[in-house]
């Protein structure tokens, strides 16, 4: 049966797709992991070069925890992303609940008005922001960070899970009323279960902008005890000298936890993805 | 004085209006149907009842007191759903004692009541699953156990058996009955299957685009119905609706069913045949004619038409009925 739909020639075409842009994603992370085992030397030699015995150096690595509170740095991006993700999730979540479960005037208007910050970027807005944390005494604070990516990350978190919950069957909600759940107890019980592989592919989008993002720590949170992983790395480049090594050191390590996190994620992921179309 | 009330209810979605004011009695006991095409108001209505929707106009009582404002789950009624709708995450055992536990009955009192729901619907080995290990047949019995075990006021059926297979519906047909005779609740029941309506019910609520065009028992429906609509929808095969002018006969429309419609010589009706369709124990014999289309002819036992001879046909003028040019039956 198998064979009445696929043919040798097609599968090796689309394995060929698959794997060269496999290839072509993969090869900036590649570069970068080999290189940040090397000596300085040797990575301006040949770039693309394994790190061989001869040149296998780990003053990248030694620099950088050697050098300012890089411990410091990841546990301050790791809480500026959870915050920021946790927020972005639940608040999402209700609204998108609220948008597709509860007729009221001004519904369909409010789910466009929450979808117009997916086009406009929150960026545009920085001076205001930056005036506002001023006002709020909330510069140099983690809190400025996690308030700003909790916006950033609303929109598309409400766009995507307002119609994930439309799927989820209005007799299963009904029952729930009948049987006397409050609507949080229906929200937190029924539906949030049902919907969880579309929060894991918003939570995968709504992260990794929030960990890779150097415009808003070097704006609202540029102080030494508040940097972000992304932000401390900037130290090795410099306006004249760059320790290469460093800085792609820098940048191997602040990978794995993002890496951690999708993982967590991805099963739930590609469910999600997937979702529409297999079933 | 019935246990459930509707007074002039209306409901309009924006513009639209889906429910233009029914009224309506249930007794205490009975076994209401609701019954029409898609899209007349039925489930709608019900989900008034239940407190799903609110009514835009007009009073819901139940048990004598007014009920629009109070929420669903403190109406004291049971629903059960065309999807079963039974919560993923919990147990067969935890599904059905959600409602008890959300009321605060006591742990002991919960396991009894659902112990003694399972039995009633033979559930007591499933129990411990959770809704995916069940057949879709499974699933509906459990959802009825669910309703039992709240021993509401009033029961609540949308559909129910739509999601089964034939067999399977039958079987859940008579299960139903019988938990009716049992259970002696009050039951209101909403499906677009004018057979389980006729099974089921002691009052059929016959509705069309909001409005409740015919109440009554099922024979009286099937025997004694208002209009051209109440005529068509309830009995399978269809009525037949002949022109009366050419057959001499009153009013506008004649209405005869089609055991009461014979293929016999020299019958005032000429047409041919177009289809027969043999089922054993009956045999429905589908007839062209000029100018009333295409009628019904059911015949008892086998019998053999080939398809486009021709035949002619008699109504039986006693057992005919009369409609007006508007649909309206002439008495």
């Amino acid at each position: 049966m198998a064979r009445a739909r696929t043919s040798i020639g097609r599968t090796i075409a689309a394995h060929a797709i698959l794997i060269t842009w496999t290839v072509i994603a993969l090869f900036p992370v590649f570069v970068t992991v080999v290189n940040s085992f090397k000596s300085r030397r040797a990575i301006f030699a040949d770039p693309l070069a394994l790190p061989w015995p001869q040149h296998f150096d780990l003053v990248g690595y030694t620099t950088v925890l050697k050098q300012g509170d890089f411990f410091g740095y990841f546990q301050n991006s790791m809480i500026v992303t959870v915050a920021s993700l946790f927020f972005v999730l639940l608040f999402g979540a209700m609204a998108a609940f609220a948008l597709s479960e509860y007729r009221f005037k001004g519904n369909l208007l409010m789910g466009l008005y929450l979808a117009l910050g997916i086009m406009i970027p929150i960026r545009l807005g920085t001076v205001a922001i930056l005036q506002i944390m001023v006002a709020g005494g909330l510069v140099n604070t983690l809190t400025a960070l996690i308030l700003v990516y909790t916006a950033q990350g609303l929109p598309l978190a409400v766009f995507i899970l307002s119609e994930f919950m439309k799927t989820v069957s209005d007799d299963l909600k009904n029952a729930g009323r009948i049987d006397g759940l409050s609507e949080y107890a229906i929200f937190f019980t029924l539906v949030l279960p049902l919907v969880r592989p579309a929060m894991a592919t918003v939570a995968v989008f709504t992260m990794i902008p929030i960990w890779n993002d150097l415009w808003f720590p070097l704006i609202l949170a540029p102080a030494e005890e508040v940097k972000t992983i992304t932000l401390g790395s900037q130290v090795f480049i410099g306006q004249f000298v760059t320790n290469w090594n460093a800085v792609l050191a820098a940048l191997s390590l602040a990978i794995l936890p993002v890496l951690v996190l999708y993982l967590i994620f991805s099963r739930q992921l590609i469910r999600g993805i997937t979702a529409g179309a297999v079933k | 004085m019935g246990a459930l009330e509707l007074k002039s209810v209306t409901k309009s979605f924006g513009s639209t209006d889906v429910i233009k004011g029914v009224d309506l009695e249930v007794a205490e006991g009975e076994f209401c149907v609701f019954v029409g095409p898609s899209g007349c108001g039925k489930s709608t209505l019900l989900r008034i009842i239940a407190g799903l929707e609110d009514a835009t106009g007009g009073d819901i009582l139940l048990d004598r007191k007014r009920v629009n404002d109070v929420a669903p789950a403190k109406r004291e009624l049971a629903m059960v759903f065309q999807s079963y709708a039974l919560y993923p995450h919990l147990t067969v055992r935890d599904n059905m004692g959600l409602a008890l536990k959300q009321a605060g009955v006591a742990k002991a009192d919960i396991l009894r009541a659902t112990d003694k729901a399972a039995t009633m619907l033979s559930l007591e080995k499933l129990l411990d699953r959770r809704p995916a290990e069940l057949s879709g047949g499974q699933r509906q019995r459990v959802a009825i156990g669910r309703a039992i075990v709240r021993t509401p006021k009033l029961f609540l059926f949308d559909e129910p058996l739509s999601n089964l297979d034939a067999a399977l519906r039958v079987a859940t047909r008579i299960e139903i009955a019988r938990l009716h005779r049992e259970l002696g609740a009050t039951m209101i029941y909403v499906t677009h299957d004018q057979v389980e309506a006729m099974t089921l019910a002691d009052k059929i609520v016959v509705l069309r685009d909001g409005r409740v065009e015919q109440v009554g028992s099922p024979m009286h429906l099937y025997n004694d119905p208002d209009n051209t609509f109440v005529a068509g929808f309830i009995g399978s095969p269809q009525m037949n609706f002949l022109k009366s002018g050419p057959l001499g006969l009153p009013g506008e429309t004649t209405g005869i069913r089609p055991e009461h419609l014979q293929i016999k010589k020299d019958g005032s009706i000429t047409g041919t045949v177009s289809h027969v369709e043999k089922l054993g124990g009956e045999t429905l014999v589908y007839i062209r004619t000029h100018p009333h289309g295409l009628l019904t002819v059911r015949l008892f036992g086998e019998h053999d038409h080939s398809v486009d001879s021709d035949v002619t046909l008699e109504p039986d003028d006693k057992r005919a009925f009369y409609f007006d040019a508007a649909g309206r039956r002439l008495r």
